[in-house]
Formats: C-alpha cells, structure tokens, sequence
C-alpha cells in the first residue's frame, strides 16, 4: 500500500510536468500564429515596407548564398561517391545521375538548404529581433508610431519565405553539377548515360515536391525565427536561450515537416 | 488630455503600481517623483499605451487607449514623443538618422529641411557636428541627450520624459530642464517628467505627483507638496535617510540574513 503510494507520487509528478509542459508548447504555437498572421496581415497596411524588404532579401540571400554553394556542392559530390559505390555492386553505375538528382531535388536540397539558412542567418533574425526588444528599440519604434511587426517582423517573414526556396533552388543546380563532375570526371561514368537516366528518371512531379517543401521551409523559418526573437526573454540570457531554441525548434520543425510532406507528395 | 482611471498594474506577484486616478493636465509640466522602483516608469508605460493595465483605463482624449484599435493607436503616437530612461536609440542608425527617424517615417518634407530640423535640434542639446556617430560610440549621457532630440524631433503634443536629467553632467542637465520648461511653455505641449531631481522638477513643475511603491501619496502644485505636512514627502524632498521612508526595501532583517537564521519577516512601518 505504502509502497505504490510512494511510486506513485512521482509519477503522478512527471506525468504533471509532462502535461504542463505540453500546454505551453501548445499554447507558444498558437500564440506565434497569431503573433505571425498579425504580422502578415500588415502586408496590406501602409506605408508599404518593400525597401525594408529587398533589405533583407539581399542580407538574407545574397549573404547565404556562398554556404549554399558550398554545402551544395559537397552534397552533390559526397553523393556520387556513395551512390556509385552502392550502384555498382548491381551494375547500375548508368543510374548515378537519376540517383544523385532525385535525392537531392526530393530531400537533400531542401532539407540542407533549410539547415543552413536557419544557421546562417535564422539565428542572426533571432538574436537581432531579441535585442532591439532588451534595449527597449521596440518600444522606441511603437512611441515613434512604427508598428515594429509591420517594420521588422513582416519584412523578415516574407524574405525568408522568399530567399529559401531561390537558395535551395541554387543548392540544387550546384549538387547535381558537382555530382556530375565527380561522377563522370573522377569515377567515369558515361557521361551520356548520366545525363539520360537524370532527364529520364526525374519528372515534374519530384521538383514541384522539392519547391513545395522549400517554400513551407522558407515560411517556417521566418515565423520562427521572428517569433522566438520578438517573445524572448528581455535580457542578455534569454536573448541567448531563445537563439538556440530558434535554431533547435526550426530544424526539428523542418524534419518533422519533411516527413509530413513527403507522405503527401510520394 | 490624459487620464488613468483606476489603473494598475502587476508584474506577477508583484503590484508595480496599485489602483491609482490621474489626470494629466493639458499644456502644462507634470512631475512624477518618486525613489527608485515606486512604480513612475510603469506609470509612464502605462499612459503611453506601451503596456497594457491590469486594470482600469486610460482615457486620450475621450479615447481608451488600451481599448483602441491598433492602427488608431499609432495614429494617436504621431502626437506623442518619448525620452525612454535609457535612451533606446535605434542602434544601426546614426545619431541623425535617429533624429531624423520620426520625420522620414511620418512627414513628406524635403532632406534639405529635416537637416535643418535636425540641427536646430542638436544644437538644442549642444551636440551639433556629432551628426555621424553611432549610438555605440556615444557616452551615456550624450545619449540621453540625442534621445530627447529624438523625442522632440517631431514638435509633439504630448511629451513622456523618463529620467531626462539622470546621468547628465550638472549644466546639461540643467539646459535639459529649461529647454522642457521652454518648449512645453512655447509650443503648449502636454509634458509628463519623471524625475529623481527634487529640485528640478519642483522648478518646472505645473503640478506634481509623488509616488511611493505604487501608490500616489501626494499630488498638486509645487507649493503644495513644499509645504505638504505627510512625513514621508518632506523626508524625500529632504533626502533624509530615516523616516518613515526605508531606504531598504528588504522584507527580512539584515542580523537573520548575515547570520543566516531563518528569515523573520520584518513589520512594514
Ligand atoms: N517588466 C517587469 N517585470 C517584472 N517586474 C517589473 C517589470 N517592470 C517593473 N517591474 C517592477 O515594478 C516596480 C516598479 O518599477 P518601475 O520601473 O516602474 O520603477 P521606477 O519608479 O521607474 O524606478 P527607477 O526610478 O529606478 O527607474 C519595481 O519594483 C520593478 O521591480
Ligand atoms: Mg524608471
């Protein structure tokens, strides 16, 4: 009697915790919808903000754009070497190129491509947002009658939304052309046969997947990222804290989104 | 103009400002005063709709702020300037563009014209040819000073000043206190000053309102609270260290804390 008594108050503890701890989850998602549908209802209110939004469009894209590259690049390679290495045990090296393409038109482009932009510049957006909140710049704005959701967070939504799917696009067209390189380069797989089994094997249906996926990425992202910055913790800690979380719950976010979407689009 | 109307607020367990009526008179210098953590920045928040009361209202005008649609709201703030206590200048401006900031946003005047306002403003503040400073390379001080440039950058109605003369040098602070006198008294302006500065905001001051951890516990004019018979207002005007006042705001005795005894909790006077 005593005994389960005893087990089973800590257990009635953690499922407590565990319950607390899944409504605010819950009650943080509804309240970063509102916080980001109010935001993006401003698209409509003037004064119009597109200067500030081709501001970070460029900060966004342009400056992510070498780590795409890179990234891209080596995932295009890396993948040649596996997929012939697996390939070849069959015979099929002729199939590289439809391997290399559909896996990173499908999941890697997307799935990478949002990896880095959440460390590149999702956090910047973060740690940014947080701190013109510490310093009171937020306020400043509001008194200046700037609505800092129209002015700060709306710009960097739709950036966001916008530059990941054109970086992821990028991502892309460089993996699949480092995979020929190595492919038909390194590893001499007929170049014909590597271009034919790509054009061949690859149809709308898997790029239009692809797009889907980076642009629900790109609006992940932004909403996150601004969220978390503009509900942080006012002081140098909880700008910290919520950074991380940024980074942390926009890239579990962009997994458990993939999977979602592509039991849809399979 | 501004009026509280059983305003409150609480942060938590902790009562910020507890039920309070307050007018503000229009075109006229009100002084809030009070020590340190009495409630005079919320109050401020409070009027400028920055924050939401817990309770109570605040009427602009025959408008309720905290009621009022967002986009009226902002509206209203085209009247309103802002002094905030540590200046929150816009950090990736530079100190022109922070004054000039409220003109670019709200006004179609020509470049050549806001230079011009925005010199006569820094000159104002004694900060002309400071123009290309970053917020981060300024001292305290010369921020403070950029920020009540800022604030009146745009001829407001209405005016919150929070702390304009603290950590300002003796003769800034005093050109800071006249220009508030000047300005209010020429453009009739609303203005609200929260100070520490007894003798300052005495000076200015069409009416005065002394807080004392959330509650008002004396108002009128400067002669009032002068000859004002409450203990606790002559022991701050006179900034004796004892008095009904305690300068500490522990709740536990000091002897049980260094001994680290359990904590008895201390009687409020
Ligand atoms: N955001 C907040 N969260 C929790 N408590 C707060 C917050 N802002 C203020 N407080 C509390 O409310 C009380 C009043 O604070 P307020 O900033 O209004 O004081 P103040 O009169 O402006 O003081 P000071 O002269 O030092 O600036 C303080 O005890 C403070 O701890
Ligand atoms: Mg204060």
């Amino acid at each position: 009697m005593s005994e389960s008594g005893m087990n089973q108050a800590p257990a009635l503890q953690f499922f407590g915790r565990l319950g607390r701890r899944a409504l605010c989850s819950l009650e943080q998602l509804g309240d970063a919808t509102r916080l980001g549908a109010h935001a993006l209802s401003l698209i409509v209110a003037r004064p119009w903000q597109g200067k500030h939004f081709i501001l970070q469009l460029y900060a966004l894209g342009v400056g992510s754009l070498i780590i795409i590259a890179i990234t891209g690049a080596f995932t295009g390679m890396v993948l040649a070497l596996q997929g012939y290495y697996t390939l070849a045990k069959f015979g099929s090296e002729s199939l590289l190129g439809a391997g290399v393409a559909l896996s990173i038109i499908r999941e890697l482009g997307p799935v990478l491509g949002a990896f880095m932009v959440i460390g590149r510049a999702g956090s910047s957006i973060t740690a940014e947002i947080g701190i013109m909140r510490v310093t009171e710049q937020t306020d400043a704005l509001e008194m200046m009658a700037v609505n800092p959701k129209q002015r700060i967070l709306l710009p960097r939504i739709i950036a966001t939304a916008i530059a990941v799917p054109l970086l992821i696009a990028i991502f892309d067209v460089i993996g699949i052309g480092a995979g020929y390189v190595v492919g038909v380069e390194l590893l001499h797989v007929n170049p014909g046969a590597y271009v034919a089994e790509m054009v061949a094997k690859v149809t709308m249906h898997d790029i239009y997947g692809g797009w889907t996926k980076s642009i629900v990425f790109g609006f992940m992202i932004g909403m996150i990222c601004t969220y978390m910055g503009y509900r942080s913790e006012p002081t140098t800690e909880g700008v910290a804290r919520a950074t991380t979380q940024a980074v942390v719950i926009a890239s579990v976010g962009v997994l458990i989104m993939d999977y979602i979407l592509t039991s849809f689009f399979l | 103009m501004i009026r509280g109307e059983n305003l409150s607020k609480r942060y938590g367990d902790m009562q910020a400002l507890a039920p309070t009526n307050i007018q503000i008179r229009e075109k006229a210098i009100t002084a809030i005063m009070g020590g340190s953590g009495s409630g005079k920045t919320t109050l401020l928040r409070l009027l400028s709709g920055l924050e939401k009361p817990s309770t109570g209202h605040v009427w602009f005008g025959d408008e309720d702020i905290a009621a009022i649609p967002e986009s009226r709201l902002y509206e209203l703030r085209e009247q309103m300037g802002m002094l905030f206590q540590y200046s929150a200048l816009l950090n990736s401006l530079n100190v022109y563009d922070n004054i000039a900031f409220p003109l670019h946003e709200h006004t179609e005047l020509d470049e050549e014209v806001i230079s011009t306002i925005v010199t006569m403003k820094l000159e104002q503040v004694g900060l002309r040819g400071f123009e290309e400073l970053m917020p981060s390379e300024l001292s305290g001080g010369m921020a403070k000073r950029v920020a009540f440039a800022r604030a009146m950058s745009m001829d407001p109605k209405v005016v919150f000043f929070d702390e304009p003369t603290s950590g300002l040098d003796p003769i800034s602070s005093g050109v800071i206190t006249t220009l508030i006198k000047d300005t209010s008294d020429k453009n009739h302006m609303t203005s609200l000053v929260v100070t520490h500065d007894v003798h300052a905001g005495l000076s200015i001051a069409d009416h005065v309102i002394l807080l004392w951890q959330g509650t008002i516990i004396a108002k009128g004019s400067a002669d009032d609270i002068r000859n004002s018979n409450d203990e606790r207002v002559q022991q701050f005007l006179e900034g004796r260290p004892d008095g009904p006042i305690p300068f500490s705001r522990s709740t536990t005795t000091y002897l049980d804390d260094i001994t680290h005894k359990p904590g008895t909790v201390r009687l409020e006077p």
